[in-house]
């Protein structure tokens, strides 16, 4: 025991030694834990959050709609083989007027279950009370309006209910698994002010639509082992002759499809930082041993001597690595769980349904401080065999000394171009090619998280100017209650303080080609829009083809379509037409599962003449409040869309969430470019010190001195900038992939900011570090270089 | 025994001395121990001459060659080269002070394992003001046809003899070695001092060179006595014996 205590002691004295390199190390294992800790936890809390809230809740596998079923339909519904539980709904759109909000907001009021308790989708309540049975004025308000509109039980609102003008007072407040994340159409962002969802009683409902002993929702589970597609395919048998507007499962159900898709990439980020940030750690921490044992050559030899085994002389420097993985490990996860708490709050502000992280910060802080010692032995476990493997003869012998030779790059006349000075670098690299590659390879490593995270949010901005510069130039978006003849566009014209009004058709359709099927929406829109265009990723907008259909490249991809092939249109809407239509154009554009085509190509496909669901209209701006109000009184206006409020509600969520991702980010990769510089540097230090101080006895200054000594790190850092701008790319193409959901694709935006940036952090990061090592020059022992060998 | 004439003989009593140490005391704090290296020592040493530094281990010597070569200075006293006081020069100027006038020959020769001979003597001359060609000075120490080798490559003796000649082409005005025949053979030992006697005539550099064998004194100007940190003796040769006559 006092012997080990004796070599314990010995181990933390040559920690402290080293203390810098230790430190660097640990704080490059802490950003790795760090955000595995956060990302894990953030992600796992959402995805068990989601889980335990859709099975408690019991969230539809199904959703249906259809223009007006009779109730007994539901029993066919129902009888559906792999139909497991089903439910009728009343499911409308509604214009809601809402204290204190100039403009209308729109959302959708649907029906309470008839047997309060065990309903699919079932609400929770979160204050207040459920509306009174046959209630027609008492409605439940999702948490993100009631909280957007600070509505609280009691408050009244007015909506306008089938064409009348109705005042509803908020009884309660509730989240359901159908709408954690709430998208009124048309919306990139969750405008909760503008857009909400309310519950009301069944009957109530029914009353106001005259929907007596009808429905026009349903939802349903499927039992374990139901096909789906066969589901799917029943009840749209089963509605057609009620105007079933089409099935769909969890899959293009709104809410479900950005919680999975945000959950997903969460988890991508949660693999690769990690990983990147360890395995720096290890190499950084491999390097650091080794030289350490080397150093330590005659000691390990003595030690052997005396009689100590090499596994205990192994274990004794995998201590020190254990002291550095638990340090980083400490570190990691006292900094990540608030940034984890963090995020999760950010969420919520997004995602409304009960986020307990439960056991899973607990779990994920315990396999943090595993991954943090399992990635150390990974870097320390090679090292610590060379001190067991060492024999104790020869390990007391000073190392035999290094063999340099001129190589081949120097009978190239690399001889005649660089002084003494510069062929000592090039030996030094020449001769440690792996440890070169690897050093070069961890500044490439912080490059590339920069140059990816800023391309990330790059990218988003670019989406964001896309969307609501070259595509969107209104300055409001009118949707109508329901189709309505040319006169409807007239009429917005004549407003006062309108000064462009653009029509536009939208259905919703399905569009197959071969075995593919995928749902979308067909926007019928003016030969040459001027407010709402098609533009493609280069900023050329298409017009739009007399017949046939432009698509977006993901809605190609998606469908396996060509310019050219034919693909097959059913409208979800109406009489649900169905018909061929000639794909003209693949446009790439980023956004959304969308296809193009004239109003007029529209208008005949279902059989109506000049009709328009919708308007993009350019305004006055003196005049905007008064539109507004006027709009508000138009029964016939189902909701506007301000194009200033998406914008500046996109902005806030770029701002909030993406900004603290790149600080982080940004942090991390100078701790990275940091360690490694000042690492590679204190290892030259102490592998040249001796040869340093003879330069100095020799008459070479402080300054040619560091300059010799962090050439090799100049070199480095020189190589691993470049080398970085090309990983940046792949990285940045790898998250584009990843990242590119079924609703969004991730552009490839690389400005020359953005790569000149994360050269200059790195590089700034490198010269910070080298310079402290520099300074450490000023305690070189001259008269000791004098004395002895190393 | 040819007793051979050196060009720098003259009485020191009727010349300028390039060196002036004037009770130069130097103290080192180990703890709360103080070691006196030095115990007010006064030296001057001539243009051109060749003196021999002998002494038991501890007594001073190494500590003496240091404060002459500018890479430490005194506790209390002064050193002067011409006139430059070296006793109080900061850090930068006794880095120029070597660079410009001082040259080192280490025990352990002290070369640079990635650069070969010629590398290792350029660059030295790459930063000096008027220096003789890398080749010229391997020439000087007979190592011309091996300029290319790297110090692994070369013997111990050889390596001191590159050692020597990086120490030399750069033409300083002060040959400091010590023991630089320490880590060498006899024969070897030899080769190396007729080289470093070879350069005192030749180029007429003040050459100080320490060791431990007395029999070696016969070849220098004057010899050093040193203990306990004190010079405790110094003698004129009347004629320095070549090394190769050397009774070692
Ligand atoms: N850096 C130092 N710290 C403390 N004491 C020192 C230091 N350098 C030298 N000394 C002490 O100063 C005294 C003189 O040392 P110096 O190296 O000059 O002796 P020396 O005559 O060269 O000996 P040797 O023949 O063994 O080389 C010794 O007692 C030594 O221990
Ligand atoms: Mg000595």
């Amino acid at each position: 025991m006092v012997r080990v205590g004796a070599l314990d002691r010995k181990i933390l004295r040559d920690a402290w030694h080293i203390r810098g390199q230790i430190l660097a190390c640990a704080l490059v294992v802490a950003g790795g834990i760090n955000s595995f800790v956060s990302l894990s936890s953030v992600n796992r809390t959402l995805a068990a959050s989601q889980a335990a809230f859709y099975e408690s809740n019991r969230f539809a596998d199904v959703f249906a709609g259809a223009v007006r079923a009779p109730e007994p339909v539901a029993r066919a519904l129902a009888d559906l083989p792999g139909v497991a539980a089903l439910e009728t709904r009343i499911n409308v759109r509604v214009n809601l007027d809402v204290p204190g909000l100039a403009e209308p907001a729109r959302g959708r009021l649907v029906s309470l279950p008839r047997e309060r308790a065990g309903g699919l989708n079932a609400l929770h309540l979160s204050r207040g009370r459920m509306p009174a049975p046959l209630s027609q004025d008492e409605v439940l308000a999702s948490e993100a309006f009631a909280l957007a509109n600070r509505l609280e039980p009691g408050d009244a609102i007015r909506a306008v209910m089938n064409g009348h003008y109705q005042r509803l007072v908020v009884v309660g407040v509730a989240i359901s698994p159908e709408f954690i994340y709430a998208l009124g159409p048309g919306q990139l962002v969750p405008d909760n002010r503008r857009y909400g969802v309310l519950w009301m009683d069944r009957k109530g409902l029914e009353k106001a639509y005259d929907m007596e002993g009808a429905f026009n929702d349903v939802v349903a589970r499927v039992g374990p082992g139901a096909s789906i597609p066969a589901v799917l395919d029943g009840m749209d048998r089963v509605l057609a002759p009620w105007g079933g507007v089409g099935a769909y499962d969890r899959e293009d159900q709104l809410s479900h499809r950005f919680l999975s898709d945000e959950i997903a990439q969460n988890a991508t980020m949660a693999r690769v930082t990690p990983t990147i940030f360890l395995a720096v750690g290890a190499f950084l921490l491999y390097t650091i041993l080794t030289r350490l044992v080397q150093m330590q050559r005659a000691q390990v030899g003595l030690l052997k001597a005396f009689g100590y085994s090499g596994a205990e002389l192994a274990l004794h420097y995998l201590k020190l690595a254990l002291i550095i993985s638990l340090a980083g490990a400490a570190l990691g996860v006292a900094s990540g769980l608030p940034f984890a708490h963090h995020m999760l709050a950010l969420y919520a502000e997004y995602y409304f349904f009960p986020m307990s992280p439960g056991g899973e910060t607990a779990r994920v802080s315990l396999a943090g401080v595993a991954l943090a010692v399992a990635s150390a032995a990974l870097g320390a476990v090679p090292a610590a065999l060379r001190a067991a493997r060492l024999p104790p003869a020869e390990s007391m012998r000073p190392e035999a000394p290094p063999r340099f030779h001129a190589g081949a790059l120097e009978r190239w006349g690399l001889r005649r171009a660089l002084g003494p000075a510069g062929r000592m670098l090039v030996r030094h690299l020449v001769r440690r090619p792996l440890r070169f590659a690897a050093n070069v390879g961890g500044i490439a490593v912080a490059v590339s998280l920069l140059v990816m995270m800023t391309a990330m949010l790059d990218g988003v901005r670019y989406l964001m100017d896309w969307q609501f510069n070259v595509v969107q130039r209104d300055d409001l978006q009118v949707v109508l209650a329901e189709p309505r003849s040319r006169a409807a566009l007239d009429e917005f014209r004549a407003l006062r303080g309108v000064l462009e009004a653009e029509p536009v058709r939208l259905v919703p359709a399905r569009l197959r080609h071969g075995h593919h099927m995928k749902r979308g929406v067909l926007y019928g829109l003016d030969a040459d829009p001027n407010l709402r265009r098609v533009v493609g990723e280069n900023g050329r907008a298409w017009p739009l083809p007399e017949e046939g259909v432009l698509l977006t490249a993901i809605f190609a991809r998606r469908l396996g379509v060509e310019a050219g092939d034919t693909l097959d249109v059913e409208v979800m809407e109406g009489r649900r037409p169905r018909a061929g239509l000639l794909v003209t154009g693949i446009v790439d554009e980023p956004i959304g599962y969308a296809a193009y085509a004239s109003r007029a190509t529209v208008n005949r496909l279902m059989g109506e003449g000049d009709v328009l669901t919708g308007a993009w209209l350019r305004v006055d701006a003196a005049e905007r409040e008064r539109l507004f109000a006027t709009l508000k009184a138009m029964p016939q206006v189902a909701g506007a869309n301000l194009r200033d409020a998406s914008w500046e509600q996109f902005r806030a969520m770029i701002d909030r969430s993406v900004g603290i991702m790149i600080t982080v980010n940004l942090l991390f990769a100078w701790i990275i470019a940091f360690g490694l510089v000042y690492n590679g540097a204190r290892i030259a230090l102490s592998e040249r010190g001796y040869e340093l101080a003879t330069l100095r006895v020799l008459g070479f200054t402080q300054r040619e001195a560091a300059g010799l000594l962090l050439g090799e790190q100049a070199v480095v850092t020189a190589a691993g900038l470049p080398a970085g701008l090309a990983l940046g790319l792949a990285l940045t193409l790898y998250f584009v992939w990843m990242l590119t959901t079924q609703l969004w694709r991730m552009p490839l935006v690389l400005t020359g900011a953005n790569l000149v940036g994360a050269m200059a952090a790195v590089a700034f990061a490198a010269a910070a570090s080298g310079g402290a090592v520099a300074w450490r020059l000023r305690h070189l022992d001259l008269v000791g270089a004098l004395k002895a060998r190393e | 025994m040819t007793a051979v004439p050196s060009p720098a003989r003259a009485t020191p009593a009727d010349r300028e001395p390039v060196f002036r140490m004037r009770d130069v005391s130097k103290v080192y704090h180990v703890g709360d121990v103080e070691v006196v290296a030095l115990r007010e020592v006064s030296l001057e040493l001539y243009a051109g001459e060749f003196v021999v530094l002998l002494g038991p281990s501890g007594s001073g010597k190494s500590t003496l060659l240091n404060l002459l070569g500018g890479l430490d200075t005194p506790t209390r006293g002064e050193v002067d080269y011409r006139d430059h006081a070296l006793s109080e020069g900061g850090e930068e100027r006794l880095t120029r002070f070597r660079r410009e006038h001082v040259g080192f020959v280490f025990q352990f020769y002290n070369l640079i394992p990635s650069l070969t001979a010629a590398e290792n003597v350029a660059l030295v001359t790459e930063i000096a003001g008027s220096p003789l060609d890398p080749r010229e000075a391997l020439d000087l120490v007979g190592l011309a046809e091996r300029a290319d080798h790297f110090p692994a490559q070369l013997s111990g003796g050889e390596q001191q003899r590159v050692a020597i000649a990086r120490a030399v082409a750069k033409r300083p005005d002060v040959l400091l070695c010590d023991e630089p025949t320490g880590a060498l053979d006899v024969e070897t030992g030899r080769r190396v001092l007729e080289v470093l006697d070879r350069v005192n005539r030749e180029l007429g550099t003040i050459t100080a060179v320490i060791t431990h064998n007395a029999s070696i004194a016969a070849m220098g100007d004057r010899v050093i006595r040193m203990s306990s940190g004190r010079i405790v003796g110094i003698e004129s040769n009347a004629a320095r014996l070549p090394a190769s006559e050397l009774a070692w």
